[in-house]
């Protein structure tokens, strides 16, 4: 990470750039030290010669800066020269106080680290059970999920169509701190494939008979034709009960919530619709952007979510 | 020198102006246009596929730079939130740059794999529905529109001559690649690429 901010200039480039700022800085000073003085002093009567520019009868004349002015203008010289002694500027010359964009933010990232990583240090030691019920950790841990996780799970953690509900008792992919742990750090990504293939009367038969499994209103005859189809295809990954698994992130058919219920769609209208399509659930994995013990604290906040009432 | 004599002399007069104005783009601007920091791309960079190049004109179209940069600055508070800060070779296939100024919404430079297709869908038809807060326009019309990529082997090619690695294969291939594509398809390709190159902050 060190070398992107770039290697340094070739010498041409140095110096031309050395040239160039010193250059501008010196015939700055030089204009201005060789009119300091004016050539139109007055004469011993006191008359004074103008420029000769003349407006509605005033003329205008010729008198050197006024000296606070001028001085003000030596002082942004002097200014320049020593941010240039200091600061980078003149080509690869890194001044003489060694700053730079990205040592600064190393600085500051570093400062950060010193005061906060004691804490987060402090909560990693803590299993994730006991960590839950630690008001004060999960008060850190809430920001963290309202920066990082409410964008797609809400910020009440309730979820919405294709976001899983943090607060309830389904668990795609396992309740235990560890599986929360994996999640968080890993990413998920369920795949329900489209079964378009079976034909729309199987695809009817199947919804029936998953509605029964959740005591949905169904058609008994149409449900118990879906049954043989659902141990045939089904039942590998939502198990032949239909209460899903855990390992591969199959859900349980059985609990009646709808992971992909549109708002004001009608149950069977989904279930048809997954059947048909397929679903493509992602879970973009989060230890790159919160690092280790944040997640840690995040889990032991989804944790409490559901344990924690 | 005396002033009189520049101001009596309009020629030295414009000759001193630019002089005065250049100066400071010859040292400033003019060293960048050699140096490997801001022409060698970062290690891994890939020029745009012509999807993610259609969904990047998409993005340009509807005003996106608007409101979101793509610009992370080597801030602790920027690069806690969004990332890396950006460097200039993530930027070399760039044309034009899209880094914006003004961040109504957040900074999008790393906004790759950050969240799912699902979500950005469900976001753009109507950021309501996943961000109750946000203020941002929904964009429904990208989900009714579909490419013809008639003009993308055209872009491919101008990206080309300006020195974009595109080989004849994936330009010839642009067309096939894109036809029939919503426009919310081509513009999630292109976000889901953004910053994805560089990674992590810790």
């Amino acid at each position: 990470m060190s070398n992107l901010w770039g290697d340094s200039l070739s010498g041409f480039w140095s110096t031309w750039i050395i040239v160039v700022t010193l250059g501008t800085i010196g015939l700055s000073a030089w204009f201005l030290l060789s009119n300091r003085h004016t050539d139109k002093t007055p004469d011993a009567d006191g008359n004074v010669e103008t420029t000769g520019h003349a407006a509605d009868g005033i003329e205008e004349y010729d008198n050197a800066l006024p000296k606070w002015w001028f001085q003000l203008f030596i002082g942004t010289v002097i200014f320049a020269l020593g941010y240039l002694v200091l600061y980078p500027g003149l080509g690869n010359f890194q001044g003489i106080l060694g700053w730079s964009q990205e040592g600064q933010w190393e600085q500051e990232v570093a400062q950060a680290e010193e005061r906060f990583a004691p804490i987060f240090e402090q909560y990693q030691e803590i299993p994730i059970p006991e960590l839950a019920k630690d008001k004060e950790a999960m008060q850190v841990a809430e920001r963290i999920f309202l920066n990082n996780c409410a964008v797609c799970h809400g910020s009440n953690a309730k979820g919405g169509y294709g976001f899983p509900n943090l607060t309830d008792d389904d668990w795609l992919y396992g309740s235990e701190p560890d599986n929360i742990v994996t999640t968080l750090t890993n990413g998920r990504n369920g795949l329900m494939p489209s079964w378009q293939q079976l034909g729309e009367d199987n695809i009817e038969n199947l919804t029936q008979f998953v509605l029964s499994m959740s005591a949905e209103d169904h058609d008994a005859a149409r449900a118990e034709k879906g049954q043989s189809t659902f141990t045939s295809v089904c039942a590998a990954c939502h198990s032949p009960d239909g209460t899903g698994n855990t390992a591969l992130g199959a859900p349980n058919l059985t609990d009646n919530i709808w992971l992909y219920q549109k708002p004001g769609q009608a149950i069977p209208d989904s279930i048809r619709q997954t059947l048909r399509n397929g679903r493509n659930g992602h879970m973009p994995a989060q230890a790159a952007y919160i690092g280790e013990e944040r997640v840690h604290l995040v889990a032991a906040y989804v944790y409490s979510l559901r344990y924690n009432d | 020198m005396k002033h009189e004599i520049i101001e009596k002399n309009v020629g030295l007069l414009v000759v001193l102006i630019l002089v005065v104005i250049s100066f400071g783009g010859l040292a400033e601007v003019v060293p960048l246009f050699f140096q490997k920091q801001t022409n060698e791309p970062v290690e891994g960079l890939e020029p745009l596929s012509a999807l993610e190049l259609e969904g990047r004109d998409i993005y340009r179209r509807e005003g996106c730079v608007g409101c979101h940069s793509q610009m992370i600055r080597p801030f602790r508070a920027e690069t806690e939130r969004y990332g890396h800060y950006s460097v200039a070779g993530e930027g070399v296939y760039e044309y034009n740059f899209l880094w914006g100024s003004k961040r109504t919404g957040p900074d999008l430079a790393r906004v790759g794999e950050r969240y799912s297709d699902d979500w950005h869908r469900a976001h753009l038809y109507n950021p309501r529905d996943v961000v109750p807060e946000s203020i941002m326009p929904a964009y429904p019309w990208l989900f009714e529109n579909t490419l013809d990529g008639e003009d993308t082997p055209a872009k491919m090619r101008t990206l080309k001559t300006l020195g974009v690695p595109y080989t004849d294969e994936q330009i010839e291939n642009a067309t096939a690649e894109v036809k029939g594509t919503q426009e919310i398809t081509a513009l999630i390709a292109y976000l889901q690429q953004l910053g994805t190159v560089l990674k992590g902050t810790r």
